[in-house]
């Protein structure tokens, strides 16, 4: 079954008395433990579609149903549920709170879960040892690196054990050694069953996924799968 | 329930964490609701000191006592007109005194202004009650030692004196008063009792335990100008339910005493305390509201602060609500967020501020009596977290209806 199934959605957005197509017709289906790269120039609608998808924005017109169920007519409380259950985001600027720990940091949507505390901290600590954190669990932000202040952000984003993982430029922020590390985590996701959507305009990240969507001008040009799929070949984890 | 405590309490935990990761900027706004709090709850303790004091110094004077008075203590009443009005003559009090049924007691009474002295010691400017025997059955007088001049005494004119208790700590600091000779205006007299502690200090020099009690004659007879003054007639009704009744037979005795034809005014006031009462509400009232208010002010500039360091607050996290609303917070727990913190603000400082009146009351309290009541502790709980409610609707509001896509976005 589809996880995503978007019909002819449009967005329209209105700058002082102009409108902005930011999207215009635009249909896709993501199945289960799927990889799909979203590319195209920035003013493409990449990102209003990511918005879309990762349910923090609804379509002015058209269908988006998650797992079946129609996101469109949804009110900001149910939203904020699907994106809490269902979504796992991981950002281009990782979007940690400064002032706390790595653990409290995954454990911030099993908060808005009402997760039992035990339980929580629980999970959040398993989730930062899959990511290979180990040894990084009360360090703050500003005590970790890139790669591992975004290995943090994934473990948020997988604490939930979400349907979709939908990450934003998440190497955009990273030199290019880290970001390969980052990028064998999510092939390492994957292998494991999960269904990764990623935003990017790199086609070098673009061809870690399985399927590549490409938009432009509100529109998709092309959606095809990959070939040559890169495999990354360094081991993800950073300790052992 | 279950769930909205489990998100009161992460909504708290949050709010600390919050609070705490800002600790300077987070105790400067605290000073603003602190000293509001403590002005308030110092302010209000105080007046209800006052109040306590006076109720108290009042009711020594005796709901059920009437003062038949050349003057009106309170009233219309020109005052050439009371001027001109004939002195109250102990004579006339002899005939009140016999025609008068209802009354309990009824006693004359005049004071006079005099030095006190018992050897070096000396109070300058104490009220001298000059009345006679019956006088003490007007009045709800306790002793500490002695008793109150006899009949025997008031009508031969003895020199003796019957002190209050702030004269006896004054002028025997160490020994027993009684039977020592003092000197009033000169006069020396025999101390024959001592009251024990009576009135408050907010009746000043008419509080009984500043004034000294003598038969009335040695007043006419040692200060000679009293003679051609008017007296007040002291008269108890026999319980307060009397006390209109009484009244009214006391003005018509009054009259007969006068030879008042029904066509003429009273040339004479009859006066209760009840005037006395109602011309301190209606001072007191304006001073309790004045205060309140200018106290208020305090509070309202320490709730603009608050409101403030939200607003900023909220501006400065406008990013990390983002995320939090995009990892699934619903606007109710940004909302909550966001009122938690201003309201634990308020609190915190709230409680320093009662802590802080508590100390000044009993500071003030060398000065008047105060003693905070229960009622100021949740006076003063209750008006911080209401201002951090109020303080913090607004700025929570605004965090609440972010849209997590433009906040995510915000640098």
């Amino acid at each position: 079954m589809n996880i995503i199934n978007i019909e002819h959605i449009a967005k329209i957005y209105k700058v002082g008395l102009e409108e902005v197509h930011a999207l215009r017709d635009v249909s896709l289906k993501i199945d289960k433990n799927e990889y799909v790269a979203i590319m195209g120039p920035s003013g493409s609608g990449k990102s209003t579609l990511m918005n879309m998808l990762g349910c923090l924005d609804t379509p002015t017109s058209g269908k988006y149903e998650f797992k079946g169920v129609s996101v469109s007519e949804m009110s900001d409380n149910e939203l904020a549920k699907i994106r809490n259950k269902e979504i796992g985001f991981v950002f281009q600027t990782f979007n940690l709170l400064a002032r706390s720990d790595a653990v409290h940091n995954v454990e911030l949507p099993l908060i808005y879960a009402g997760v039992p505390t035990a339980e929580r901290r629980e999970r959040a600590i398993q989730a930062l040892i899959d990511v290979g954190l180990k040894d990084r669990l009360h360090h703050k932000p500003n005590e970790l690196s890139g790669g591992q202040r975004q290995r943090v952000a994934i473990a948020r984003a997988l604490v939930t054990n979400p349907a979709i993982i939908l990450a934003d430029e998440p190497t955009g922020n990273l030199d290019s050694k880290t970001g390969e590390e980052i990028m064998a985590l999510f092939h390492e996701i994957h292998e494991k069953g999960n269904t990764i959507i990623l935003v990017t305009h790199e086609e070098y990240i673009a061809e870690h996924a399985a399927r590549i969507v490409r938009l432009k001008d509100g529109l998709i040009e092309s959606d095809e799968r990959v070939d040559k799929r890169y495999i990354p070949k360094i081991k993800s984890t950073l300790t052992q | 329930m279950r769930t909205i405590l489990f998100e009161f309490k992460e909504g708290l935990m949050i709010a600390l964490r919050a609070i705490t990761s800002n600790k300077i900027r987070a105790m400067l706004t605290m000073l603003g609701i602190f000293i509001g709090v403590t002005v308030v709850v110092t302010m209000s303790t105080a007046i209800k000191g006052i109040d306590n004091s006076f109720q108290q110094g009042i009711s020594s004077l005796g709901s059920d006592v009437l003062y038949i008075d050349k003057w009106a203590w309170f009233s219309n009443v020109e005052w050439w007109k009371m001027r001109n009005r004939k002195n109250i003559t102990m004579e006339e009090f002899e005939k009140f005194k016999t025609l008068a049924k209802l009354p309990s007691a009824v006693a004359p009474v005049i004071n006079t202004v005099q030095t006190v002295k018992y050897q070096e010691r000396r109070v300058e400017n104490v009220f001298i009650n000059g009345s006679n025997a019956d006088y003490v059955k007007t009045t709800n007088f306790t002793f500490a030692e002695g008793r109150f001049y006899s009949e025997i005494e008031s009508n031969a004119s003895r020199q003796v004196a019957v002190i209050g208790s702030e004269i006896a700590k004054k002028l025997f600091p160490n020994i027993s008063p009684i039977d020592r000779t003092i000197k009033i205006g000169g006069e020396n007299y025999r101390v024959v009792g001592v009251l024990a502690e009576q009135g408050s200090f907010i009746l000043g020099p008419w509080n009984p335990d500043n004034q000294v009690y003598v038969p009335i004659g040695t007043i006419f007879k040692n200060f000679a100008s009293n003679r051609f003054r008017s007296i007040t007639i002291n008269v108890r009704a026999s319980s307060p339910a009397m006390v209109e009744e009484t009244k009214a037979e006391a003005e018509g005795v009054m009259r007969k005493v006068r030879g008042l034809s029904y066509d003429q005014e009273n040339d004479f006031s009859i006066n209760q305390q009840e005037g006395l009462q109602e011309n301190y509400n209606s001072v007191v009232g304006v001073i309790q509201i004045a205060g309140l208010f200018i106290t208020g002010l305090s509070l309202f500039v320490g709730a603009i602060g608050i409101m403030n360091i939200m607003f900023v607050s909220v501006k400065e996290r406008t990013k990390e609500i983002g995320l939090r609303k995009a990892i699934g917070a619903k606007r109710r727990t940004i909302l909550a967020q966001f009122l938690l913190e201003s309201s634990v603000i308020c609190l915190v400082g709230g409680l320093a501020g009662l802590l802080a009146a508590v100390l000044l009351s009993m500071l003030i309290n060398q000065f008047i009596p105060t003693s905070i009541q229960i009622g100021s502790v949740i006076l003063g709980i209750g008006i911080s977290l209401l201002t951090g409610i109020i303080s913090g609707i607004a700025p929570a509001y605004t965090a609440a209806k972010m849209d997590p896509v433009e906040a995510l976005r915000y640098e």
